[in-house]
């Protein structure tokens, strides 16, 4: 076994640097900046390790890890997402006196959890690696200790995701009595529809993994956590743990419960569509800009569940390319937020955006980018995630589904241009300080060049789903 | 030929926009304005160059690029036939005159005015060139981000609800398109235009899939009952604003029309001609008579075309040679008139900033090249033998008359109403007394404007006179395009 180890270096060597940079804060006075950095560099080393490794199938541990081109298409995402949000939020950390030598570990420690779920292929690693990230999670939500609307979220983040967790588990045991085992592939043979409690175990399992990528109608603590925590955290939140949630969410449905897809198919039709009509309709109203991010990541939730709702190979592809321009997107976002510092204090309501198109062209513009493609206008990235989505779902002559995702984007297309307009059309507008900021400004830049040049080769993507799902 | 010229005719504005925005902000006015001249101008010569070389003796498609772009499923490909090339040709012309049109009129932020206007030219290019739905779908909804900005940035006072409901309208409308364009992808198993037209969509989707096309071209067009964005958008949209929207996105849906409904769902087209004509005939009459009563000039206008539209839907679903020429030549037509008139709109608004009617009266004793100039418009929109309005509208009916007597002889109501309400306008603004003091101060047209009406003027009136350059550029493709119409009814 032990020549089977570099099957999970990447993993490894997670896990090590984590304890070393772990000591490092322990001993090292006032020691943010240099764990900051560390912690980019093992974000850096990491994906070598992985790109280097070959992405051949593997099992290791009684088949209860995994290793494939799958798992490692994840990965790497989530690093490679987590070091752009990392860079971008720097000095808002700073800013505001969040600077613990433990923020980029905590960090670091989810990232871990993340990894074990993608990698999953047994109930119980997967619920281990869902609980380190989970309690990673509670602790960012409510890092910022001093303030009563971080330490509030936490909460409501910790008991709501604690009770789901709790269902999740339920459903894990429920399935390892109706099938006698914990293996994800030997649980598929056992299942079938005559299967019922089994099937029973699918749908609690299922309202556990909505919870975790905030699909209605699990989606309550979304817009709350969204706004109490501060904006670094909003941006790690909006963005790496839906990478994983949707990933383990793809992995149950199309390993272990890949024989009752019927049954599971119309729960998530439902929650798909119910995720972007309520998307679409809530986020009209708001105010804050985060509280609006929370509404729109529910939505695209939704599109991203229609495509895992095909239930075919297509369909899934489509779900991952659609997360995947989301998280440019998103990236990008809250990197715009970042920017928008006055008097020492950063602004997030819509209302402060106003006018700022005259004195912040530049930034203007990228919001106007990054806007517009959340709203699926061509020839912008965000339109291509829902074209390959309606593909799939259209293959599978899913009209319904099709023409309720597309009526849903005309909706959410109203907020979106509400927000242009305050930024075009407005008047009076507030001079933002012009903030060094430049690795937030890095991440916009990426991810506006990303989006604009996104239709030259829009089967980015594919190719290297396609590719490394082959390789 | 290898040259990509279409792609170059394409992207050209786009790169000059790009070029603009490197300019520096102190010179930022002058240069910018120079390039984007420069540039459309060249544009404009380049789309020339491509009408002269083009066999209009053939209704293949021509200079066709294919490149590969979506792997093993969307091929990027372009080409122009007799029919698209005049669109192409009307949109090269329109932009430079709307970028002269600006130095007027526009008075703020005129380097990203400059930027919107080209990448709009380059996605309306894109548009009438693009032979493969994905595509055409690509630019067609592209074009609302530019023209969504130019009417929130530039427009008049109500310009945020114009901007909202043009936007929300259209991309309303275009959604269901695109299930459409995809289902048919799931049928044909391509979205290349040129097959697809060979291969025949079965029977039983022929009619919910045109239905879908047609509720986006509807809203484009615009055809009553969903033409209610129109005259908003005209009113608050800035001069040039105005003149794009007339002159060539309103095109955009009867072209699709030819180049896709038509002949991918022959036989759909024929079963909802009754529901066109209605439509049409009601757009004609009912929009003619709003017209009449409306006392903001642009917005007298913009219904005016809403009217001119129904000559052309109807025209278009007779399926005669006579009809779909005499709308084709309609569109070109109303094209070059509607843009003059909201430039005459505008050249006034720049002076003493009010639309009304009532603001106006007497011009012609104060600014008479002005006023002649107005004349020339008002009377070619009124269709008068000899302008470029008369022909278009007389083919339609001509083509009306073979297919159904009644609303032929409805549709000729209209002609009788557009005289009405023109004239009326004109006799308002140019003659009477004038109602206005500031207007004896009016200073008439000066050079640049000069330069675009009269253009305009020329192009109206030698296509009135002259129509033989038109028509001998799309006969071919339009006989084709009925022959393959015909022979697939009766092959049903």
């Amino acid at each position: 076994m032990i020549n089977n180890i570099n099957i999970m270096l990447p993993e490894i060597f997670l896990a090590l640097s984590v304890f070393s940079i772990l000591m490092v804060g322990v001993f090292i006075k006032k020691s943010f900046n240099l764990v900051f950095n560390l912690t980019s560099l093992i974000l850096v080393v990491t994906i070598l390790i992985i790109l280097t490794n070959p992405s051949s199938e593997e099992k290791i541990f009684l088949d209860s890890f995994i290793r494939d081109s799958f798992s490692n298409y994840f990965k790497i995402l989530i690093l490679l997402s987590s070091l752009f949000v990392l860079n971008s939020s720097k000095s808002f950390i700073i800013d505001n006196k969040l600077n613990k030598f433990e923020y980029p570990i905590i960090i670091l420690l989810s990232i871990l959890g993340m990894f074990f779920m993608v990698s999953s292929n047994d109930l119980i690693l997967f619920y281990l690696g869902l609980e380190l990230q989970s309690l990673s999670l509670y602790i960012l939500a409510s890092i910022d200790r001093d303030n009563l609307r971080s330490t509030e979220s936490g909460i409501k983040y910790f008991v709501l995701s604690a009770l789901s967790s709790g269902l999740l588990l339920y459903g894990c045991s429920l399935l390892y009595g109706f099938t006698g085992s914990t293996n994800f592939e030997l649980i598929a043979e056992q299942l079938n529809k005559e299967n019922t409690g089994a099937v029973f175990a699918m749908v609690f399992i299922l309202v556990g993994l909505a919870f975790k990528v905030s699909a209605v109608p699990f989606h309550m603590w979304t817009p709350d956590v969204y706004e109490g925590a501060p904006t670094s955290i909003t941006s790690y939140f909006a963005v790496v743990p839906k990478v994983a949630g949707l990933a383990l969410l793809i992995k149950f449905m199309f390993v272990p419960f890949s024989n009752i897809l019927l049954e599971w198919q119309t729960i998530i039709i439902f929650i798909s569509i119910a995720s972007m009509i309520l998307g679409a309709v809530a986020a009209m109203v708001q105010k804050n800009f985060k509280r609006l991010l929370a509404y729109s990541s529910i939505g695209h939730i939704g599109y991203a569940l229609a495509g895992v709702a095909t239930g075919a190979i297509s369909g899934y592809q489509s779900s991952i390319v659609y997360i995947s321009i989301y998280v440019i997107m998103n990236i990008g976002a809250f990197s715009c937020l970042y920017l928008l510092k006055k008097d020492g204090q950063y602004k997030e309501n819509i209302s402060d955006l106003s006018g700022i198109s005259k004195k912040h062209p530049l930034l203007a513009i990228s919001l106007l980018i990054i806007l517009f493609s959340l709203a699926g206008v061509p020839p912008l990235g965000g339109f291509f995630a829902k074209f390959y989505v309606f593909v799939a779902v259209l293959e599978k002559e899913m009209y319904a589904l099709a023409i309720i995702g597309l009526l849903t984007t005309v909706m959410s297309a109203f907020y979106y241009l509400k927000i242009i307009k305050t930024i075009y059309f407005d008047d009076n507008s507030i001079t933002f300080e012009s903030t060094k900021n430049r690795s937030a400004q890095v991440s916009i830049f990426t991810s506006c060049t990303i989006l604009i040049t996104f239709f030259l080769y829009p089967s980015l993507f594919n190719n290297l789903i396609n590719t490394l799902f082959i390789g | 030929m290898n040259f990509p010229i279409l792609s170059t005719l394409i992207f050209l504005p786009l790169i000059s926009s790009f070029f603009i925005l490197l300019t520096k902000d102190k010179t930022s006015k002058n240069s910018s304005i120079y390039i984007s001249l420069f540039s459309s101008v060249a544009t404009f010569l380049l789309s020339l160059f491509l009408w002269y070389s083009l066999d209009v003796n053939s209704s293949e498609f021509q200079f066709v690029e294919e490149k590969s772009w979506i792997n093993n499923f969307i091929k990027f490909k372009l080409g122009v036939d007799g029919i698209s090339i005049l669109f192409i040709v009307l949109t090269t012309f329109i932009t430079p005159i709307c970028i002269i049109s600006c130095v007027n009129s526009i008075k703020v932020r005129i380097k990203e005015f400059l930027i919107a206007i080209l990448i709009l030219e380059t996605f309306m290019i894109g548009v009438f060139c693009s032979l493969d739905l994905v595509i055409f779908y690509l630019f067609f909804e592209a074009g609302l981000i530019p023209m969504f900005l130019i009417i929130g940035v530039w427009g008049g006072p109500r310009r945020v609800y114009s901007a909202f409901k043009f936007f929300l309208f259209t991309l309303l409308g275009s959604v269901l398109m695109l299930v459409a364009i995809i289902v048919i992808y799931w049928i044909t198993g391509t979205t290349d235009i040129t097959q697809i037209y060979e291969i025949k969509i079965p029977k039983e989707y022929q009619n919910i899939l045109w239905l879908a096309f047609f509720s986006s071209f509807a809203v484009k067009m615009p055809m009553w009952p969903v033409h209610t964005w129109l005259p908003d958008a005209h009113v608050e949209a800035p001069t040039a604003g105005s003149v794009i929207l007339a002159a060539i996105l309103l095109k955009m849906a009867g072209y699709g029309f030819l180049r896709f409904s038509i002949p991918m769902f022959p036989i759909a087209s024929e079963y909802f001609t009754p529901l066109i004509y209605v439509l049409s005939i009601i757009a004609i009459i009912y929009t003619s008579l709003v017209a009449l009563m409306q006392d903001d000039m642009k917005k007298l206008i913009a219904y005016s075309s809403v009217a001119h539209m129904g000559y052309v839907t109807l025209g278009i679903f007779t399926l005669t040679k006579q009809g779909i020429e005499g709308s084709i030549y309609q569109m070109i037509s109303h094209g070059l008139i509607s843009a003059a008139l909201f430039l005459c709109v505008g050249v006034v608004y720049d002076r003493l900033h009010s639309r009304m009617i009532s603001t106006y009266g007497g011009l012609v004793n104060y600014i008479p090249k002005y006023s002649f100039l107005f004349l020339i418009f008002a009377l070619a929109a009124l269709g008068l033998p000899g302008t470029s309005g008369f022909l278009g509208e007389f083919l339609v009916l001509t083509g009306t008359f073979q297919k159904s007597f009644l609303a032929a002889m409805l549709a000729t109501f209209g002609v009788i109403l557009g005289a009405a309400y023109m004239l009326w306008l004109t006799k308002r603004v140019i003659f009477g007394n004038a109602n206005n003091s500031e207007i004896k101060n009016l200073n008439d047209v000066n050079k640049s404007e000069i330069l675009m009406l009269v253009s305009l003027a020329f192009l109206i009136l030698f296509f009135g006179f002259y129509p033989l350059p038109l028509i001998e550029t799309f006969d071919v493709s339009v006989n084709s395009l009925i022959k393959n119409y015909e022979t697939a009814l009766i092959s049903k």
